[in-house]
């Protein structure tokens, strides 16, 4: 059984589809990259997957239950979490305050979560009682998947991860994800940076106009003349 | 120089009454993105609240300020859910608008119920205390000691609970909220309760200070908006502040001004605040 697979996602906004018929799969240990043009419907793809952007048709299934539709909520207390891509923390909450909301929807002590991101991010530890608005654009990304682990997900969603990071953080960033992957966290991304990410990715997919154009393995895809082309530039 | 010390004082009081009903507008604008017109006759609706709570059962109004806070809260949370929750996905601007049909709706109930003529908490004088130059009455004293146990009671709450935490959370960045897994209706039903319960003691404390009369909070209310954008929208420890700014110029004001237009010095510290620092003091919600 699959840990998450979209099957024929028809979704968008205002009546017009973005996505066109989408299929996604991810395996509970694999970390999947979803690469393609720009307005290819990466993110829309992910904001429907996580009930963020209404599904016409087709179905999300999660651990064989069917989620299509459902509220953030819903999916947090299943062990979802996502990170979106732009405005990914509370800014005038402490970094603390931050990761402690992540865990608003599960009920018990944060003290045993909060080792655990701390472990992954030590900085975090480090800065706990600083305003998260005034770190800088790799700290807060840190800030931000460290609130979406709150929650002890099975996956993770993260919306571009490394967008307007400098290329030593790009590298310490996906170095991180394959880390956290290595927990036992299954991994769905949107990746711009997509030589780095396809090199540590199981899977990935390229998207473009909301169809799904090629699915392989990460090295295959980076090997594939034809993505290569159209996708990362030669 | 005995003399703005002591508009100093008064300014002071007046400003803690501001605070108390800027932090709750400050709130509700900060999660639900409108400028709640109605917040001024909420004070009114809870000084009479308290005012009946006094006259019924002959108590102190220190003692009826809880009661009175406690209804309020709950015609704030009624409200939302009867008025606002309905229009909440619409444009702001209709939430607006509706905010000040509400506001018309309870003033007049309140013109229905308790009449339009000014009434008191208690009748009699109150010996002012004389400490050296200065002249300080007793209530003004209580009503000061009441506000900051409030201001440091919402303090608190909003660093120490999770709900206080979810409430900023979401006036923060509503759409990671959401995502965090935040219940968003929870989260505005406490906001309404502790932005009607702070609107009730304003409003209460007012009274104790002059009278009570049905527009008592809506003659209030451009000086608890200016308190507001002063502060920077959306942040209630700038409303604070924002609300004894404004109070202590507009009782400085006195000074140079003839004190009808205190009003004036508000509403100008607003638009001054618009022109050079429309984000506030603390950086406020866009």
């Amino acid at each position: 059984m699959s840990l998450l697979q979209a099957n024929g996602l028809y979704a968008g906004y205002g009546g017009v589809d973005i996505l066109r018929g989408t299929n996604l799969r991810v395996e509970a240990d694999e970390i999947v990259v979803i690469v393609g043009p720009n307005g290819a419907g990466k993110s829309t793809a992910m904001k429907a997957v996580f009930g963020l952007v209404p599904i016409r048709e087709g179905e999300v299934i999660y651990r064989g239950d069917v989620i299509t539709n459902q509220p953030p909520e819903k999916m947090v207390t299943r062990g979802i979490a996502y990170v979106p891509q732009e405005s990914n923390v509370f800014p005038s909450l402490s970094v603390l305050e931050n990761l402690e909301l992540g865990a608003y929807a599960l009920k018990g002590d944060n003290h045993e979560r909060l080792e655990k991101v701390f472990a992954i991010f030590p900085r975090l530890k480090e800065r706990r009682h600083q305003q998260a608005g005034v770190m800088s654009g790799g700290e807060r990304q840190m800030v931000a998947m460290g609130r979406a682990l709150m929650v002890d997900p099975q996956l993770l969603m993260l919306d571009e991860p490394t967008a307007g990071l400098s290329p030593r953080l790009i590298d310490e960033t996906i170095e991180r994800i394959a880390e956290v992957n290595k927990l036992g966290i299954g991994v769905l991304m949107v990746e711009q940076n997509a030589r780095q990410a396809l090199a540590v990715a199981h899977r990935g997919y390229v998207l473009a106009t909301g169809e799904n154009r090629h699915e392989d393995t990460g090295p295959a895809l980076l090997a594939n003349p034809e993505v290569a082309e159209m996708f990362l530039g030669g | 120089m005995v003399e703005v010390i002591q508009l100093l004082i008064n300014g002071i009081l007046l400003g803690s009454i501001l605070a108390l009903g800027a932090v709750g507008a400050t709130m509700i604008f900060g999660v639900l993105r409108f400028a709640h017109f109605a917040h001024g006759d909420f004070m009114a609706i809870g000084a009479y609240f308290a005012l009946t709570v006094v006259t019924v059962f002959n108590m102190p109004v220190l003692a009826a300020l809880p009661v009175a806070m406690l209804l309020t809260a709950g015609l704030a949370v009624g409200i939302d859910q009867v008025v606002y929750k309905r229009i909440r996905r619409v444009q702001p601007v209709i939430l607006l608008i509706s905010s000040f049909a509400t506001a018309l709706i309870l003033r007049s109930l309140i013109q229905m119920i308790w009449g339009s003529s000014n009434q008191v908490y208690e009748t009699g004088i109150q010996l002012p205390w004389r400490i050296g130059p200065f002249v300080l009455k007793p209530d003004h004293l209580l009503i000061f000691c009441a506000a900051a146990v409030l201001v440091i009671g919402v303090h608190l709450f909003l660093t120490r609970t999770r709900m206080g935490k979810a409430m900023r959370a979401m006036s923060d960045n509503m759409n990671l909220a959401l995502i965090t897994g935040i219940p968003a209706d929870r989260v505005i039903m406490w906001t309404w309760a502790i932005g009607g319960a702070l609107a009730a003691a304003a409003g209460v404390f007012l009274g104790m200070d002059t009278r009570l009369h049905p527009v008592m909070g809506w003659t209030l209310l451009l000086p608890i908006f200016a308190a507001t954008i002063l502060g920077g929208i959306g942040r209630p420890y700038g409303a604070i502040f924002g609300g004894l700014v404004i109070g202590c110029a507009m009782e400085l004001s006195t000074l140079v001004i003839p004190g009808a237009y205190k009003p004036a010095v508000a509403f100008a510290i607003m638009v001054a605040t618009l022109i050079l620092r429309p984000q506030g003091i603390i950086k406020g919600a866009t």
